[in-house]
């Protein structure tokens, strides 16, 4: 065996720290050797997915109880998105059968001491690496947002490796946790500018799509908000198997700039948004957070909501993370959004909440939430500006 | 055959090959074992209690637990053997305690051919 372990980390795979340590180390180990790592190094942070209970299903809560019965976890651990708001569900249309199991997939995570707040944005509220840092996340934009904007090192974890990363307090040290994995390997020159949250979106959705899994270098991109850099990341991870990116000015890590250079016009951002627009798309049903608002999202989106009303057949998420949200009433932000007739819902979002066959049409400015409404919920899709889906809402 | 254990476990039994990737999420019915890929090469084919036989896994990370969901039903495969086996799939081996080994030259299995899969010694024998 190439894959060298310390005396405590061979411990927990002899089961000395108990049966769910055990087959976490199992599963650490068994990733190690596939790809070749040397030894196993200790990770400070974990986001897991595969929390919703409209994917893991029963088998996926039967396995999550089994890890909760002697499993705890050695780092913090954030979830991702589940398929409900935890406190406001039945106003949103849940059944309660599906809150039961949903509340049953929480209270497994809560019992191994994860911090239940579901989130795709973990950065946002709380558990927030520095560069160089080592992690384990799961959850490809924020992996994505991790390894590119902040510096940390993580691979592209699926639940069950970042569950278990999160009760051994390790990883195996490959791919992005090695600095030669990192370098970018295609050079993108962004020849128009990008002035909404979405136009981001549409970059992404561009790279990803020709870039596959090669490295980008982007350059001809003069500012960003953490907003746009957060939407880029979800965009460019689901359409293209990127874990990380570099862009000039503006992202942290080193790395050589690649010759091999396209180009990105401002026609390949209009095809990418055209791409999106389905035609014959009834819009019943909008949706700003994805990833979750951040809470100056919302503060602009309660200020364009307040006085006004949604208009009957319309129904309007803003899906954001609990913290959030419980600043978002302090500000006086939910009230001027709910009584809009919109609502601001907290530990969800779109793409994971059971909502096919509820909604026939999405308007949102996410180009991820177009991918997962499309394929998972068969929603036709519309894309535009947050501000063009809030006038939207209330037209 | 030497291949490479990925997870612990010795078994005989009937092959069912492919040479074609299988995502688990999507594709394959997680109560009845069936392949349900649309014009997958074992489309309408049930995985359960053979040695499942294919070149790599593909798509979602949901589909280790798929595999899991299988073993509770028991319509989980006995073995698996694949070429290079991908992390989700690993993953659902090891959480599943399914028999698993890589690294082997699958051209040289046919379908309903008896095999011995000796996952703890990374040796996959074919008996018939």
């Amino acid at each position: 065996m190439v894959l060298e372990l310390t005396s405590e980390e061979r411990e927990m795979l002899e089961g000395k720290h108990g049966k769910a340590t055990r087959k976490a180390m199992e599963i650490i180990t068994a990733l190690g050797e596939i790809y070749g790592a040397k030894r196993l190094i200790p990770v400070s942070s974990v986001q897991i997915a595969g929390v919703s209970y409209d994917n893991l299903g029963e088998a996926g809560l039967e396995y999550l109880s089994e890890m909760a019965e002697d499993g705890q976890t050695r780092v913090l651990t954030t979830l991702n998105p589940a398929g409900m708001d935890m406190v406001e569900w039945k106003k949103h249309g849940i059944s309660e059968e599906f809150a039961e199991n949903q509340q049953r997939v929480v209270d497994a995570f809560e019992k191994m001491g994860v911090v239940t707040t579901c989130t795709c944005t973990p950065y946002l509220i709380g558990n927030l690496p520095h560069f160089g840092e080592h992690i384990a996340w799961a959850e490809s934009s924020a992996v994505c947002f991790a390894n590119s904007v902040i510096g940390a090192y993580t691979n592209r974890e699926g639940g069950p490796s970042a569950l278990a990363a999160a009760l051994t307090g390790v990883t195996a040290e490959y791919g992005l946790h090695l600095n030669e994995n990192r370098f970018a390997q295609v050079r993108y020159e962004v020849q128009t500018e990008l002035k909404e949250t979405n136009d981001f979106g549409f970059l992404g959705q561009v790279i990803g799509n020709r870039t596959g899994k090669a490295i980008p270098y982007i350059v001809g991109v003069k500012k960003a908000t953490t907003e746009q850099l957060k939407s880029f990341s979800a965009s460019v991870a689901t359409y293209g198997g990127v874990a990380i990116f570099h862009m000039e000015g503006i992202t942290p890590n080193r790395t050589t700039i690649p010759d091999k250079t396209e180009v990105v016009t401002e026609e390949d951002l209009k095809q990418a948004q055209i791409e999106l627009d389905d035609e014959e798309a009834v819009i019943d049903f909008i949706s700003i957070g994805c990833p979750h608002a951040s809470i100056k999202e919302i503060a602009e989106i309660a200020s364009m909501l307040k006085g006004r009303k949604v208009s009957d057949g319309k129904t309007v998420w803003i899906t954001t993370a609990k913290p959030t949200k419980d600043l978002a009433i302090k500000m006086g932000y939910y009230d001027q959004i709910e009584q809009a007739g919109a609502y601001l819902v907290a530990d969800a979002c779109c793409a994971v909440a059971p909502l096919k066959g509820r909604f026939t049409g999405l308007m949102t400015d996410s180009a991820k939430a177009c991918f997962y409404a499309r394929g998972k919920n068969k929603f036709k899709t519309e894309i535009r500006t947050m501000k063009d889906c809030i006038r939207e809402a209330v037209s | 055959m030497q291949g490479r254990k990925i997870f612990k476990g010795k078994v005989v039994g009937e092959a069912l090959v492919t040479g074609e990737d299988i995502s688990f999420y999507g594709g394959c019915d997680p109560e009845t074992g069936e392949i349900v890929e649309k014009g997958h090469h074992l489309e309408g084919k049930s995985i359960a209690g053979k040695v499942l036989v294919f070149p790599s896994g593909k798509g979602s990370t949901v589909g280790s637990y798929v595999l899991y969901a299988l073993k509770k039903a028991e319509k989980a495969p006995l073995a698996i053997v694949n070429r290079i086996m991908d992390p989700v799939v690993a993953v659902g081996c090891i959480i599943s305690e399914i028999p698993a080994v890589d690294q082997i030259e699958i051209e040289k299995i046919t379908t309903g051919q008896k095999i011995e899969v000796d996952a703890d010694n990374g040796v996959v024998t074919l008996i018939e």
